[in-house]
């Protein structure tokens, strides 16, 4: 039966996408834009789509409380950032922005469908199962964070009244750790198709922080849309100066070395975690390598033999793309440039600006692998 | 259409009906026939999205409010149990994955609000056939959808939306100067054939026109005489003379003649609307009069019905199985926050208090008079006219006369109640006050006009051009800039001349204007 709130609804989304999709390219140009609310959701700033009413504003107002605190005591914080009857009412016609939080499935979905990206179909689906816990029994034991209040309050009362502890006059119930329970969790199975992303960065002196905020912004964006083509996803990440090693996601982004560039440093380690932890039967491998284009000259021969025999053949996808700097070269793209047409899935972007990261993304992402 | 089918309670729960239903009797409460339904979280957040009437004119701003509900239940933040509609007869809806204790409770505060949306004065007016109404509300908007295209009426309708609270809420109740209505057209009135606070205005306009023609002194003489004792031509002069005075006035006259709260009603009968556009605003307007009285009196409402849930559920409803989920979800319920008042909380206490006033005979002059806290404290006259007190109170009262009669400083100490006030330094919200004037006077505040700002229709005609000028009555806080920018442009979309809106910026007069393509500030 279609309900008119499904309509409704249908159309409220449209609305709210229709306004992010219009600023789409902002942005993803704009990474600072997007803030990651936890894992699910991301707020975006869409323009107003509340309905204005003539209201108060909050110069003067106040209103009534009810609980313990002193006069002068703060219980609340304003909406400072709106700054109303300051007198900067004048030609600006309302141009507030309100947060919208879209779930990270819809924010790929609409850079889905506006990149025009095509569905991936992933390979190994039944071989892998993740691990995902279900609270559904009740333990003697848990963290306090878990402590199931009523249970509790139940065995506290009825071991009160079974001692004669219990005074009908000052019903104060005191639990004691026997009588504390907690709900636990079960872990459960579930097959799924795995993932694993691994990104490797080049960070030897030429690439300077503008460089590395359009490699963060990039990848959010890949990981998004990757995240909603797989249930789960495992993500890596390579720094590699002269030398090259594995880190967190934090120190990928904001570490800064110095020295030399040795691209096959980082191709090794990468194919030491592809043949140990992902093989390529199972796993859909996707390998995004980002730099400047710097490389040490005698290294490119090894780089694209290691490509073309170990890393190639077992990746879904093997994306490069060169960041522009005021130190690169740029030698390493014209390298790979000459193996592109006979590897299908070897794609190569060229991103001289934040704006060049929307195509990039549908340069990288407009395969289907 | 059909949203639900009607699927009777099953017989556990109908027991439980039957039996609250009888308890609420036994008290004295007064309802109109209560038909409950179950649903699960979905249909309730539906139900609830469209403010009790899933047959209401298709709009996105329903769609939103599910999506809130719905995010808001899937998280644990936020559950609605029940929802209940003032229809004759009443429905209600439980949400069905309740437990059977949620149930009871649910159904007894049920009551409350029946009673409530039967007997307070301030809800007479409203029509109890509403579901019908807003059925056909809906239907009517559909076929403009479908004969005008959705997004043009999507649009009119935001914009009316944005206007829907500049109705005069006691409209219903009084009559207002009828010199006020003075142009209302018979033939205007005709799509606004269900709208009962206009009935009988126009009989009495015509009356007074008719007799309002002024006439030349006249000296009274024998009728041959008339010629020479009233000279033709003096007399026509005279008329003539009267005449322009008369023609001088009206062009004076500013228009409206007083200014008028119900800014809808002026445009429904100005604005230069297309007939769907004027019978979509007549919806919105009738729509948002009948949903008023809930606003104006949510403490009450409230108060009464969880009176009535924790008097019913206490005394029979609960076994000793059921009553620490009882309680759980009462104190739930009650819980108290210091950036906003619990109208649950705040209208339960309120009523326990004046039932316990009134039993004791804590009232009058002799009471009043008394300074000696220890009598005070111990004051008890055994008069037990409490039961009797509340429900008269919830007879007459709304919330901002509930609050102006019965809120004392014993109950405001005893309450920890406290008034806060924005710090603009900081930019913080803090504890202002905890005497008892300041407390009232910041409820009455928030509560009176349910805490928006006052605004009128000054002028229709304003240079003499056609332009519509508003005005807010400055009460001490500013207008919110830009939402009032914002609603100035939707205003202008009904008015389609410059409209102009007068207020207090940093105590200065400023008129703020919008004429269709830019925003002006003097």
């Amino acid at each position: 039966m279609s309900r008119s709130i499904d309509q409704d609804l249908g159309r409220f989304k449209e609305i709210v996408r229709g306004k992010v999709r219009q600023q789409l390219r902002k942005y993803i140009s704009n990474g600072e834009m997007i803030g990651r609310k936890g894992r699910e959701f991301v707020s975006i700033p869409v323009p107003n789509i509340e309905i204005p009413h003539f209201r108060h504003g909050e110069k003067n107002s106040g209103g009534a409380g009810q609980g313990e605190g002193d006069v002068g005591q703060p219980i609340g914080k304003g909406q400072g950032a709106d700054q109303d009857g300051n007198g900067q009412a004048g030609d600006q016609p309302g141009g507030h922005v309100r947060e919208v939080e879209v779930s990270l499935d819809e924010l790929a979905e609409m850079l889905g469908q506006e990149l025009e990206l095509p569905r991936i179909v992933p390979k190994g689906k039944d071989t892998i199962s993740a691990e995902k816990d279900k609270y559904n029994s009740i333990n003697q034991k848990g963290p306090e964070s878990l402590r199931h209040f009523k249970r509790t309050y139940k065995n506290a009362l009825r071991r009160m009244i079974a001692s004669n502890d219990y005074n009908v006059e000052k019903p104060v119930i005191i639990p004691m750790k026997e009588d504390q329970l907690y709900r636990g969790s079960k872990s459960i199975f579930v097959p799924q198709a795995n993932a694993a992303i691994i990104y490797m960065m080049d960070v030897s002196g030429s690439m300077t922080d503008d460089q590395k905020e359009i490699v963060r912004t990039e990848s959010f964006w890949i990981d998004t849309w990757l995240q909603s083509q797989y249930d789960g996803i495992q993500t890596r990440y390579i720094i590699h100066d002269a030398a090259a090693k594995e880190v967190d996601e934090d120190t990928f982004y904001h570490t800064r070395e110095s020295g030399g560039t040795k691209i096959s440093a980082a191709y090794e380690v990468a194919r030491n975690i592809i043949s140990t932890e992902y093989p390529s039967a199972d796993w859909n491998i996707y390998c995004f390598q980002f730099s400047d284009g710097d490389n040490w000259g005698e290294d490119n021969k090894a780089c694209i033999k290691m490509l073309t025999e170990d890393l190639i053949p077992h990746c879904n996808l093997f994306c490069y793309g060169q960041v522009e700097s005021p130190y690169g070269s740029g030698d390493y793209m014209r390298e790979l440039n000459k193996i592109a047409n006979q590897h299908e899935n070897l794609v190569l972007s060229e991103i001289p600006n934040k704006d060049a990261i929307y195509n990039s993304i549908k340069t990288f992402l407009g395969k289907g692998k | 259409m059909a949203i639900s089918t009607y699927r009777p309670l099953p017989s556990e729960l109908a027991d439980i009906q039957a039996e609250m239903e009888g308890h609420a009797a036994d008290y004295g409460l007064d309802f109109y026939r209560t038909i409950f339904e179950m649903l699960d979280y979905e249909e309730l957040s539906m139900f609830a999205a469209y403010g009790g009437f899933p047959t209401r004119y298709p709009h996105w701003r329903f769609g939103a409010q599910y999506d809130e509900l719905m995010k808001g239940y899937s998280y644990g933040l936020q559950k609605i149990y029940e929802m209940v509609i003032n229809t004759d007869p009443c429905y209600a809806y439980l949400l069905s994955c309740n437990s059977l204790t949620d149930q009871k409770l649910v159904i007894a505060h049920v009551y409350g609000h029946c009673d409530f949306f039967k007997n307070n004065a301030w809800f007479s007016h409203t029509n109890r056939k509403m579901l019908d109404q807003m059925a056909n509300h809906g239907a009517r908007a559909r076929r403009y959808i479908d004969r005008i295209g959705h997004e043009k009426v999507e649009e009119f309708i935001d914009a009316c939306l944005s206007l829907e609270d500049l109705i005069d809420m006691y409209s219903p109740h009084i009559q207002r100067t009828p010199s006020r209505n003075k142009t209302l057209m018979p033939n205007e009135l005709k799509p606004r054939r269900d709208d009962k606070h206009l009935e009988g205005t126009t009989d009495e306009i015509e009356e007074e026109e008719g007799d309002g023609e002024q006439h030349a002194a006249r000296f009274a003489t024998k009728g041959y005489l008339d010629p020479f004792v009233n000279p033709r031509t003096a007399i026509d002069a005279e008329e003539e003379e009267i005449k322009k005075r008369a023609e001088e006035s009206r062009a004076r006259r500013s228009f409206p003649e007083e200014p008028q709260r119900d800014v809808l009603l002026f445009l429904l009968e100005h604005a230069p609307l297309q007939p769907w556009q004027h019978d979509i605003l007549s919806i919105i307007r009738d729509e948002a009069y009948y949903f008023a009285p809930q606003g104006q009196t949510k403490i009450m409402n409230e108060g009464w019905a969880s009176f009535w849930h924790s008097t019913i559920m206490t005394h029979h409803g609960v076994t000793d199985a059921d009553f620490i989920d009882y309680a759980d979800h009462h104190s739930g319920t009650m819980a108290t926050s210091r950036n906003r008042l619990n109208p649950y909380k705040l209208g339960i206490e309120l009523l326990r208090d004046i039932e316990d006033r009134w039993n004791k005979g804590k009232f009058g002059p002799e009471w009043e008079n008394c300074d000696d806290m220890e009598t005070k404290m111990k004051w008890d006259r055994q008069l037990g006219l409490g039961r009797e007190k509340i429900f008269e109170v919830r007879r007459v009262h709304n919330d901002v006369t509930f609050i102006d009669n019965f809120l004392t400083p014993e109950f405001c100490i005893q309450q920890n109640l406290f008034q806060y006030r924005f710090n603009e330094e900081n930019d913080y919200y803090e504890i202002a006050s905890r005497e008892f004037a300041a407390i009232k006077r910041q409820l009455l505040d928030n509560l009176t006009n349910h805490g928006r700002p006052f605004i009128y229709v000054q002028d229709g005609n304003y240079k003499n051009r056609g332009e519509l000028y508003l005005a807010h009555r400055y009460q001490g806080i500013e207008l919110k800039q830009d939402y009032a920018q914002d609603t100035l442009v939707n205003l202008q979309k009904l008015w389609r001349r410059p409209v102009h809106i007068e207020t207090i910026v940093d105590d200065k007069p400023r008129v703020l204007s919008f004429d269709g393509h830019t925003h002006e500030s003097k």
